[in-house]
């Protein structure tokens, strides 16, 4: 019996490591996705065989209500919203994952003083992981659905406090670890990692929110593989490590195309300071283009580069946006679309949202495939987005951009602008290229300036 | 240290090189699928939900085992849905075209 199992967490894991291997092109990824969910299947199912279970009454009411709350979730959720989503499904495996290590431990019971040193350790970090997840993950969906405060919360000793936070948690799980009937140090354990969860996560703003989500991410992976260790089962640590690293990953991509650290994300609250700092002093004159403009200078257009940002997304403009593509492709203009790495609030957010209105993926290229064309491109139409165009980030020194690698929309012959106002963005930086002589400013909400334009295009 | 948790840690670190060479073929393109996707593979804690809520001996153990599988299984089928509903939208032109 025992082999049978093994085996087929074996055959779930692979079946993961495959569905996760074919993600890696739009063609296979669904069949990818198809694959995980039937390792997923075959665990479920193998586990509930074996023999350690005795009663189904719990289980099958747990399974039921987890699978009708998942799909009324997953059924009903906007494109838009899918960072809160992922954020609260990773809250979900988090807590889970602390739910079972003190399960466990509670099913132990009298055993506990006999169990080695190992499920003791491995239950503190499971604890402090899960519950650090779900608090985390929770507050960051609050923010992104706007429950709470998206700017930072910064309050004085806050990066001592954090820290005094994690020693305690390592002092009790000392103390847990020397005498495990200690039932009230873990306890508190978990209480402090929640609070923790909520004093890491407040301080970092929205615009960083990608990153936060990646973390969370990598930590319900890794609360998933602790809780392996505590049950010894190579299925849980695989797919939990699998996750760990997935998030650990697009962490580090996220980090480095807003050109920060992981540990100046985390503990900095960047954008906080610098806002207050820059109050803009000079005041400076735009010239205010219409639609009828931007058309006539479509007519003698033969390339444009359309760059969308997060407030096409909020304006749900992206499928008129994509009308006024078709229309310029049939009148033989070479239309692509440019996707900066942190365009949207979660790695990759863009491609879906742009998906969702049926812009073929072939028409996207990333911001290293595309930003030496601009220079050859007759028009750049910047929709929504402000920071990844701010050419600040190659030469102003002191702003908190520099360094970061921005989409070279500056570069192309003319550049069109859609913006609700001449406001900075998250950073906080003003942008010189609204004033540059070749940028038309188109000042409006994207839905309303995209539909314009479409009108007279069409016209 | 236990042969177990040996055994435990090989798998561990095996696993996450794995998990650097799978993941990083992944274009950015899908990168919001693939953290829904790997994220509903993290709900794999649901086998260890399974095993202490059907331990039987009712109890706070069960109780808590039971909120696991719900929390768990939220993940599980949340997650493998809302990738499924995004992938089917990633449209190569020459469909589009058609349609």
């Amino acid at each position: 019996m025992n082999v049978i199992v093994k085996l087929s967490y074996l055959a779930a894991s692979i079946l993961f490591i495959w569905g996760l291997k074919l993600l890696s092109s739009p063609k296979t990824a669904r069949r990818g996705n198809l694959y995980g969910a039937l390792g997923m299947l075959l665990a479920i199912v193998v586990t509930l065989t074996a023999q350690k279970i005795i009663d189904f009454t719990y289980i099958l009411a747990g399974l039921l209500a987890g699978t009708a709350l998942g799909l009324w979730l997953a059924l009903r959720v906007q494109m838009t919203a899918m960072p809160q989503m992922v954020g609260v499904l990773n809250g979900f495996g988090g807590g889970a994952s602390t739910l079972v290590a003190y399960a466990e431990y509670l099913r132990l019971g009298e055993a506990v003083t006999a169990a080695s040193y190992d499920v003791r350790i491995t239950t503190v970090l499971g604890l402090l992981i899960g519950t650090l997840t779900f608090v985390g993950s929770m507050v960051a969906a609050a923010k992104l659905q706007g429950l709470m405060r998206s700017a930072p919360i910064l309050y004085p000793m806050q990066k001592q406090i954090n820290a005094a936070m994690l020693l305690t948690i390592g002092a009790l799980g000392a103390f847990f670890g020397i005498d495990p009937s200690r039932h009230q140090a873990l306890l508190a354990i978990i209480v402090i990692s929640a609070v923790l969860g909520v004093t890491s996560v407040i301080p970092i703003g929205g615009a960083d929110m990608p990153v936060v989500i990646s973390l969370m991410n990598s930590y319900s992976g890794l609360a998933g593989a602790m809780t392996g260790f505590i049950l010894s089962n190579e299925v849980l640590i695989i797919s939990g490590t699998l996750v760990g690293t997935s998030g650990i990953i697009l962490t580090d991509i996220m980090c480095k195309a807003m050109n920060r650290s992981l540990g100046n994300v985390l503990f900095a609250g960047v954008g906080a300071d610098y806002q207050a700092a820059t109050a803009r002093t000079e005041k400076r004159t735009v010239v205010r283009y219409t639609a009828e403009d931007a058309a006539m200078i479509f007519d003698s257009a033969q390339s444009v580069i359309i760059v969308p940002g997060y407030g096409l997304a909020v304006a749900q403009a992206q499928h008129v946006l994509h009308e006024v593509a078709k229309v310029l492709m049939e009148r033989g203009l070479t239309v692509r679309y440019a996707i900066h790495p942190v365009a949207g609030r979660m790695p990759g957010h863009m491609n879906v949202l742009l998906a969702e209105a049926n812009v073929p993926y072939d028409l996207l290229f990333e911001m290293e495939q595309i930003n030496d064309d601009f220079q050859n491109t007759d028009v750049a139409l910047v929709i929504g987005a402000n920071d990844v165009i701010n050419p600040a980030a190659r030469t102003k020194k002191d702003s908190p951009l520099y360094g970061m690698p921005i989409l070279n929309v500056d570069q192309a012959r003319t550049v069109m602008i859609v913006k609700r106002s001449l406001g900075s963005g998250f950073a906080g930086e003003d942008n010189e290229l609204f004033y540059d002589q070749k940028t038309m400013m188109l000042f409006g909400d994207a839905k309303q300036v995209v539909t314009e334009l479409l009108r007279v295009l069409k016209a | 240290m236990s042969e177990t948790l040996i055994v435990s840690i090989y798998v561990f670190v095996l696993a996450t090189f794995v998990g650097v060479e799978v993941i990083s073929k992944v274009p950015p393109l899908l990168h919001t699928p693939l953290m829904s996707g790997s994220n509903a593979i993290s709900g794999i804690t649901l086998v260890g939900s399974l095993i202490a809520a059907g331990e039987g001996h009712g109890g706070m153990s069960v109780f808590l085992g039971m909120l696991a599988v719900i929390m768990a299984t939220i993940n599980v089928v949340g997650g493998f849905l809302v990738t499924d509903r995004m992938l089917k939208m990633f449209k190569k032109d020459k469909k589009q075209r058609a349609d």
